[in-house]
Order: C-alpha cells, then structure tokens, then sequence
C-alpha cells in the first residue's frame, strides 16, 4: 500500500450529492479478476459519451467535454472535491481502486458512506469529512480559481488552502498510523495470531454448533 | 449488571481483543464468497504465500454472473465465465466449499447461507457484498465487507472493525392488507433517508416485526443497508429457532438444544439503551413505489410523483429534478399512472419461496398485459425453484406469460444478460434504483412482489387489492 504523508494537489469539485459506487466505477467493470488498471474508467457514464465495456480502447472513445474530470484545468487533479453521503450504494472495493488508479489520494466531502469510507482506508486513499460549509468555500474556491490546489498534511490533520487559510479535520488514530507508514492489516493482526486462536477455542467448546461446516 | 441491546450482546462476544481507540478485532463465524468480489482477495493471498485461517467457515457460490437461461451451453460472455472459473479454481485450490452453478443448492448467496443454516443466530456474518445485512434476520451480526477485508478474513479470521451506534426502529401495530415486509422497507428509508442509518447498527423490533416471517425479516434486513446502515437485525424469537430445524449446517441433537438455549438468550434486554429511536405506526404503510432514482424517494402506491417545487432545500431539490428527468416523470402524475415495460421478480430482496408464492397468488388465472415486453421471475436459488416448481407456481407463473429463470441476481444488477435497454421502465422486487443499476438508461421503480405481479397483469402500477 502506498504510503501517504503530506500532499499539495490539484482539485477537482464533483458538485453532486450522494455519489454512488456504481456512477463512480459501471458494473460492467467489476468483472476483471485483477485489482488494478480501473482508472480510465472512473465515472465512466458520465466522463465518456458512448457506453463502455471492459477491453475497450479508452483512449478513442468520445469523451464528455461538460464532465469535470474532462475538463483541461483539472487535469492530474489529486483531490476530489464531493458532496454528502459520498460513495453510498454497493460495497464493490473497486470504487477505491478506480480513484486511487486514477491518480486521486484524498477525497473530501461532507459525509461519506460507511463502507466506502473504510476501503478507501485499505487502498491509501484518505477521505476527509469536513463541515459541509467549509466544503461550500472549497467549492467556491476551487470554480473561481483555475490551478487551486490544497495541501493535505496527514501527521499534522490539517489542510491548507492557497489563501493560507487552515481546517483541520479528524482521523482514526490507528488508520493514521498505518496510511503513514503504509502498513497492510494483515501483517498487523497475524501478530496477534495466538490469541485468535485462544478465542477459537473457547468459542469451539462452547458453542461447537458453530464450526459445523465441511468439516474443516 | 448492565442491560444490553441485542448488538451489543453480538458485538461483544466476539471481541478478540480492542485497542484503546475502539478498534476491536472481531472474530468472524462464517464468510460467504461469491465471483465478484473474491478473486482479487484470493490472489493476495497468494501473493503473500497466506493459506485461509479456517476453511471450514467459509462457503462460496456464484451468483451475480451467473446466467438465468441456457445453462447447459455455459457461461457465453468470457468475462463473466472468467470469474466464475476463477472462483472454482480458487476455491479447489484452498479446499472451501463451493455450491457450483449445476449443483441444486447454487443461488443468491444471501439466500443460500440461511436455507443451508450456514447462517446460525449469534454468528458474525460477513460477505463481500452490501446486503449481507439480510443474515440479521436471524440475531446474526452480518455486514458487508470490502475485497481487502474478504482477504483480510480470509488470512486471519476476524476483522478490524469498530462499534456502531445502535437504532432501534419500532413498528407496532398491524399492516394494512396488502402491505409486506418490502413496503415496511421501503417506509422506513423513505422516512429516514438513505443516509439515516449511516454510522448504525438497526434492530427492528416491535409487534409488526413480530409478526413478519423470516423471509420477511430477510427482507426488512437486506434493505437497512439501503437506509445507509452496516448492518440490520431481529432478536430471536421461536420462529427464528424452528427456522433451522433440520438444516443442513445447523445443530442437531443434543447440540440442538444447547444452541437454542443460547439463541433465545439473543433479544434486548428490557429496558437496554439505544442511541437512536424511531417509531413506525405500521397501519400507515401502504403498498410502496419509488419514483426516482434513490431509494428513498418514494411514496404509496395511491400517491403522486412528488413535486420538486415544494422543496426548499436546494441540494435536495436539484437531486429530484435530475432523478425526475433521468425517470422521464412528471412532478403530481399519479403513480398508478406510470407503465411498465418489464417486470423482475427476484434479486436477495424478494426471491425466496414465500415471495414468490405472494406474486403467484396474483398471477394466477391472469394474463400479463400485451404493454409489457418482458415479466420474469428469478428464483433466489436451485431449492426455492425446485420447491415452487413441486407447489406448482412456475406453471402459474408461466401460464400467466411470465418467464420462469434459473436463480441468480440477474436482472438486480445486469451483470448478466438479463437487464433493460435505455429508456426502458420496470417494476422491480430488487433494492437499488440508482441510475442504470439493472442496464444503462434503464428505469427501475422498487416494488413488492405482489405489487411487481399486480403492474405485470395490469401494464401500470395498482394497488394488488384493487386487482381482485
Ligand atoms: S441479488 Fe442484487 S443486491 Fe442481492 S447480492 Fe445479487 S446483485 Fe447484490
């Protein structure tokens, strides 16, 4: 996983609320078997005039010059700039992939879906919840201002916008610690191997019913 | 000692160890698997050189590609066929068990865990997919996971998570006739909004509650996710310990009256505290029919298409014009007004056999109307067809001039060839009607199963009762 510390990126607004897992990466997409390469098509309905299927040539399909993200001045943006209740819908992982393929590190909205918000976690993508009229002055800051970009300091919890101004917003101490050093969970929890397998047994003699299964 | 509400009794017994910010590792009793989701978690496995924790409590099945005519000739689309083959493959590999697309027990995997008993009360369900709230049905605490977390399980047998908030959603009272489990649903989210259960954990209680079937349950539960909860869920009562008798999964013997002492133990204690309240006068819940394009934009099946006009919020407002025009609906249009091209009966929502005895009982001795191009009806798996089919209803259904499929997801989400054309309206039993869920352009209006019958055999939407 990618290690996130400290970025200055360019921002993009999504100026829509509820954002769904299916707008943000089609259905149609999830069916690669690989974890990687979801980028080109990120909001593939709303970014490209034509309907697209996995396989296609992206580069010559026709794409929506009123879509956001086609637009040149937020070209190699790093921070998504969205609208409540942010990545609501099916739990597919690919949503976070896609954004994080895309080349997006942080997203900041007013609210997130639950689950959304936790694989973003997993896949060194940071979602930030600010106050939702502090996200009305970004949007407003971001229209009026071609170029603007924010510098999200992840040790410190604190973004900056070119004005100098300075919000600072809250995160998981623990979720902190391994964006940051770029930690996989796994790893993490197997440290603690002994005492997984102390509770399985407790629970396997006091509730054998349990571990009916194919016998394994 | 402390009063408990019926999450914290499940979220607390199965708490490895906690950190001091609330991060507990939280031991996992069964992981379902499907094609989707699964084979990105398999493959880091594999990367790391990591085997499973416990193979045993893992069950897989394919659904969500799997096609719902024609099975003989295989999977067609090559990609679909990939990710149901890598399942096999990977699922071979580590020795989990797997219901295959020719076994009888292959179907939705939210209907599959519980008919197998491979769902039990007091278990941590998790699956990667959003509507494995539906196990909540029977006092398991059941949530949806990401592929990292699926992996994640897989390597470790628990997962990294922290406490919700607890909601207590109350329905008291009797539902008027022809209002189900999916209407109390669909009440619910429209009443508290898509985002109301976000950072919750909801147990639905109360007489109205009481009173559902476990299918139904299945079906109130499968939908809190919709309410933007993680997870849903009933206490246990008798007909949630007479659900499993006999199961393939489940207790017998001797281990049969252990487990169902402790199942019972599985309620709120009188009196527990809950961190959000809402009450439901269940008398006031008509068949319901969303409109737009979230589930919670909805209303009774006696309701207009509401106006946008008479909103004073502007997200919310712009958020109806746009779900009004993506609809093709005009603001004050009666819902009865609206018809439908085609008509799915199915999805984890409403394809168990209970759902599909109510859309018969409609269908019976009637005719699809000659408007509607396509009324199909996708059985949630091989044993809810195979126990139709022994009742009867797939000739109902079929003499009617529905299509009687094989069980999968199909048309809930197209990812198989099932789905609508642009522009294309349907009358759905399904759980999601966000733009182009069930194919690109398509329309999808979230009904009950009767009330998905009632539109087939009238072309438009009808209240079941006035159809009789
Ligand atoms: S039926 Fe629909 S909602 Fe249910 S698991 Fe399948 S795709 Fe998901």
């Amino acid at each position: 996983m990618k290690a996130f510390d400290r970025i200055d990126g360019l921002v993009v607004p999504l100026d829509r609320p509820n954002v769904d897992t299916d707008a943000i990466i089609p259905k149609q997409f999830l069916k690669s078997i690989r974890r990687s390469g979801f980028g080109p098509n990120l909001f593939d309905e709303w970014r490209y005039l034509d309907h697209g299927e996995p396989g296609m040539d992206n580069s010559l399909r026709p794409v929506n010059p009123d879509f956001v993200l086609n637009r040149p001045r937020y070209h190699g943006a790093q921070i998504l700039l969205a609208r409540e209740n942010f990545g609501c819908g099916s739990s597919r992982e690919h949503a976070p992939w896609a954004l994080e393929d895309y080349g997006f590190r942080a997203i900041i909205a007013p609210s997130f879906a639950d689950i959304f918000f936790n694989n973003c976690f997993k896949n060194g993508l940071l979602p930030i919840v600010l106050d939702a009229g502090i996200v009305d002055r970004l949007f407003a800051g971001t229209e009026a201002n071609e170029g603007y970009r924010l510098t999200v300091d992840l040790p410190s919890q604190t973004i900056r916008t070119p004005q100098g101004e300075e919000f600072s917003f809250e995160v998981d101490p623990f979720r902190k610690h391994c964006l940051i050093e770029g930690l996989d969970d796994i790893g993490l929890t197997l440290i603690h191997a002994e005492e997984i397998r102390a509770f399985e047994e407790k629970r396997k003699a006091e509730q054998p019913w349990l571990f009916i299964g194919n016998g394994k | 000692m402390n009063t408990r509400n019926l999450y914290d009794k499940l979220w607390e017994s199965h708490v490895v160890r906690q950190e001091s910010d609330g991060t507990a590792l939280l031991y996992i009793d069964r992981h379902l698997v499907h094609e989707v989701t699964s084979p990105q978690a398999f493959e880091g496995l594999r990367l790391a050189g990591r085997r499973p924790w416990r193979v045993g409590s893992v069950l897989a099945v394919a659904d969500h590609n799997v096609p719902t005519v024609g099975r003989e000739s295989g999977i067609l689309d090559p990609v679909s066929r990939l990710q149901v083959d890598t399942l096999d493959a990977n699922c071979e590999e580590f020795g989990i068990q797997e219901f295959r697309m020719d076994d009888v027990r292959q179907g939705i995997v939210h209907v599959v865990g519980p008919e197998q008993g491979a769902t039990l009360p007091g278990m941590t369900v998790v699956c990667g997919d959003s509507h494995t709230s539906t196990h909540g049905a029977f006092a398991a605490l059941a949530f949806g996971i990401g592929t990292s977390e699926v992996e994640h399980v897989l390597a470790t047998q628990c997962l990294l998570s922290k406490k919700s908030k607890s909601m207590l959603v109350k329905v008291e009272g009797n539902l008027p006739k022809g209002a189900t489990a999916k209407d109390i649903a669909l009440f619910v989210i429209g009443k508290i909004g898509t985002a109301g259960g976000t950072g919750y954990a909801i147990e639905f209680a109360g007489s109205a509650i009481r009173h559902l079937s476990m299918e139904g349950r299945m079906t109130l539960c499968n939908m809190a996710i919709e309410a933007g909860a993680r997870a849903g869920m009933v206490a246990v009562d008798e007909k949630t310990v007479e659900y499993f008798r006999g199961r393939p999964f489940a207790p017998s013997g001797e281990m049969w009256e252990a487990a169902c002492a402790y199942w019972r133990t599985l309620t709120s204690d009188e009196g527990a505290h809950f961190d959000a309240v809402v009450q439901i006068d269940a008398a006031q819940i008509r068949p319901q029919v969303t409109w737009g394009t979230s589930p919670e934009m909805v209303v009774g099946i006696d309701g207009q298409v509401p106006d946008p006009a008479s909103v004073s919020d502007a997200v919310k407002k712009s958020g109806m014009e746009k779900a009004l025009q993506y609809m093709g609906l005009e603001a004050g249009m009666a819902i009865s007004d609206v018809p439908v091209d085609k008509v799915f009966i199915g999805s984890c929502t409403n394809s168990r056999i209970e759902d599909l005895r109510a859309a018969a009982a409609i269908a019976k001795g009637r005719h699809v109307a000659s408007s509607v191009k396509l009324a199909m009806v996708v059985p949630g798996s091989g044993l809810v067809k195979k126990m139709a089919e022994a009742e009867g209803l797939d000739r109902i259904f079929l003499d009617a001039g529905f299509e009687w499929r094989e069980p999968g997801c199909s048309m809930c989400l197209a990812m198989n060839d099932d789905r609508l054309s642009p522009g294309e309206r349907c009358a759905s039993t399904s759980n999601r009607n966000f733009e182009g869920r069930q194919g690109a352009g398509g329309r999808t209006h979230l009904v009950s199963p009767e009330v998905a019958a009632a539109a087939a055999i009238a072309g438009h939407f009808i209240d079941p009762e006035a159809l009789q």
